[in-house]
């Protein structure tokens, strides 16, 4: 498949080598093409976050620009309440433990699946990978009432297992990929030492792994921080509702004050927009290649 | 791919081990001996198998059971009610609009979005200056909740508060309601799913422009293949497989489509917008009907891997 890292950049419009550069007519089209989609896609957002610095007559009158008034007690109100850091960190709880659990016992199966062959392995591993096809929602009120007879209704649990549990696939996949093409030199070297499998594994395949870590963690987070169907049938008290539960809460009780839903809806994506411009290259790296390659 | 590499692992696994090093493999055979593979088995395997048996398969395994009644989700399932859940579902005006619109979004996809992108991913791969920037912003909107892109167009479509009203406003008009309107509300919602996602395809036709092979280009350079028969005859073909991929991904992304609506028009106005799942949530889960929603979920169950298998047995197999 194709492969982000190793092939050098290519100009595709330009002919590479030929010294034909962009007439700049041709440039100023791209230019105003880019700079329109830019636009289409920040708009939204911009809006979004300015919306919530005003008040709700200012917000009829003016959706587009500045605020008139600057209303900094909609989101100084917020961030000084309880339920905002109560959501964030519930999702932050949740989202961790998702992906411990994802890498630790995705890593381990595939380290079985890349390294040691068994009676029935590949019929195995084909098991595993039926958990790419269908996403959670299908079997979900089954999964419900599951999860209700293991009393794990309304716990982190209730959603972090399910939530592991489906990453599986996807997880042992990126994994034995990975494991399969480091050196087998290193393997039959580390065997002539005397280096057994679970020592090799934890000294040797783990600490070679960090990019590989990397995508299943970036992956894995991505997905359990933005859920939102499975929390929604899992949790039924308020105080361990994520964020994007706490989204729809909110806006279900402030829904004629569209301008404190804004703050709110800002305040809550802050923290991946802020993560997004800082880890870009490894966040869009992760998530593309890894859809990719699983 | 993991479907062609996984269906005959087997095979790859004797023709690499016994054409390079059959020496290595044989002594590696004996060693393995005194190194047992059991212990490292029964620690590594478990985990996975038992959290995705009991919380992936046997629920999947239960809908179908459960299907066949008429359950409360209390006590044991006892009513027997054999096929009605699914004649229910396939004379259920909502389900057959809910059929539709994935379909729509499907289209929608590859009508829009993935000419979108490719177009874009066209221009930013010609080295042009801020290529990173624009790259940043296409894919900003992918890594955003569905749930908080969803309530963010909710007050772009508001027609008293948001930006369409405001626009209307502008020009005098009376201000839409699209989200209200039944014969609009799925062209919105076609409008933020397009928004959220094209990035993500974007980023799928960079990577597979950044793997043609350069001498192809020049090769066409040389017989005098102008830039726009370059991008028809070279460049299109080539990327084949990525578009193959790309469709695969709208699909798949279609039939999960729900946290996106559900702030929207959680499946309205009058059923309008339903997708699948916002369909077995709506009628299934909210209405506690049990072997009503888990017949919907053996159905797009049997939708998604009809789906996986004979797209990628028919368009992917080369790739």
């Amino acid at each position: 498949m194709t492969d982000i890292a190793s092939s050098p950049p290519i100009d595709a419009a330009t002919a590479p080598g030929s010294g034909q550069r962009l007439r700049a007519t041709t440039q100023i089209y791209m230019y105003v093409a880019l700079i329109l989609v830019a636009i289409i896609v920040v708009v939204p957002l911009i809006s979004t976050a300015l919306g919530g610095f005003k008040t709700l007559s200012d917000l009829r009158g003016n959706p587009f620009g500045m605020p008139t008034e600057w209303q900094w007690s909609n989101y100084g109100d917020i961030i000084v309440s309880q339920r905002y850091w109560l959501q964030m960190g519930n999702s932050l709880v949740i989202a961790v433990l998702t992906v411990f659990l994802t890498l630790a016992f995705g890593a381990m199966a595939a380290f079985c699946f890349a390294h040691i062959r068994f009676f029935g392995s590949d019929y195995l591993l084909n098991y595993f990978l039926i958990g790419l096809m269908f996403p959670a929602a299908t079997a979900i009120l089954p999964l419900y009432i599951r999860i209700r007879d293991l009393g794990l209704v309304d716990t982190y649990w209730g959603v972090v297992l399910p939530q592991v549990a489906f990453g599986t696939g996807m997880s042992i996949m990126l994994f034995r990929n990975y494991f399969r093409n480091l050196p087998s030199e290193l393997f039959d070297a580390a065997f002539v030492d005397g280096c057994g499998y679970m020592r090799f594994f934890w000294h040797i395949t783990l600490p070679l792994s960090r990019p590989i870590i990397a995508t299943v963690g970036i992956i894995s987070f991505v997905g359990s921080w933005n859920s939102y169907i499975l929390p929604l049938i899992m949790l039924n008290s308020e105080s361990r509702y994520p964020w994007p539960l706490g989204i729809m809460i909110y806006r279900g009780e402030f829904n004629t004050e569209w301008q404190l839903v804004l703050a709110f809806i800002t305040l809550t994506i802050l923290p991946t927009i802020i993560v997004f411009f800082l880890a870009q290259k490894h966040i869009i790296a992760g998530l593309t290649a890894g859809a990719v390659k699983s | 791919m993991s479907m062609s590499e996984t269906t005959m692992p087997g095979r790859t696994y004797a023709a690499a081990d016994g054409q390079i090093r059959p020496r290595v493999k044989l002594q590696r055979r004996k060693r393995s001996l005194k190194h047992s593979k059991w212990p490292v088995l029964l620690l590594f395997l478990p985990p996975a198998l038992m959290l995705f048996t009991v919380l992936v398969i046997l629920p999947m395994g239960e809908a179908a059971w459960y299907s066949f009644y008429n359950w409360n989700g209390y006590g044991l399932p006892e009513q027997w009610v054999g096929w009605r859940n699914y004649q229910l579902i396939f004379r259920n005006s909502a389900f057959s609009q809910a059929l539709i619109n994935n379909g729509m979004i499907v289209v929608a996809s590859i009508l829009i979005q993935i000419p979108l992108a490719l177009w874009l991913a066209t221009m930013i791969s010609s080295r042009i200056h801020g290529a990173l920037f624009f790259r940043l912003i296409f894919f900003l909107p992918y890594v955003l909740a569905d749930v908080a892109a969803g309530m963010i167009w909710r007050f772009v479509y508001d027609g008293d508060f948001g930006l369409v009203g405001g626009i209307a406003h502008l020009f005098g008009a009376e201000p839409p309601y699209w989200l209200a309107d039944r014969d609009t509300a799925m062209y919105a919602i076609l409008g933020v799913v397009i928004w959220k996602y094209f990035g993500f395809h974007m980023m799928l036709f960079i990577a597979g422009l950044q793997s043609i092979d350069k001498s192809v280009l020049e090769a066409a350079d040389i017989d005098g293949a102008t830039g726009f028969q370059k991008f028809r005859l070279v460049t299109l073909p080539l990327l084949g497989s990525t578009v193959r991929l790309s469709v695969f991904f709208a699909v798949v992304g279609s039939l999960q489509l729900f946290d996106m609506i559900m702030p929207l028009t959680g499946g309205g106005p009058s059923n309008s917008t339903q997708t699948m799942v916002t369909f077995l949530y709506n009628f299934g889960v909210t209405r506690m009907q049990v072997g009503f929603g888990s017949a919907v979920g053996v159905v797009l169950f049997v939708i998604c891997v009809t789906l996986a298998f004979s797209y990628k047995r028919i368009f992917m197999r080369h790739d």
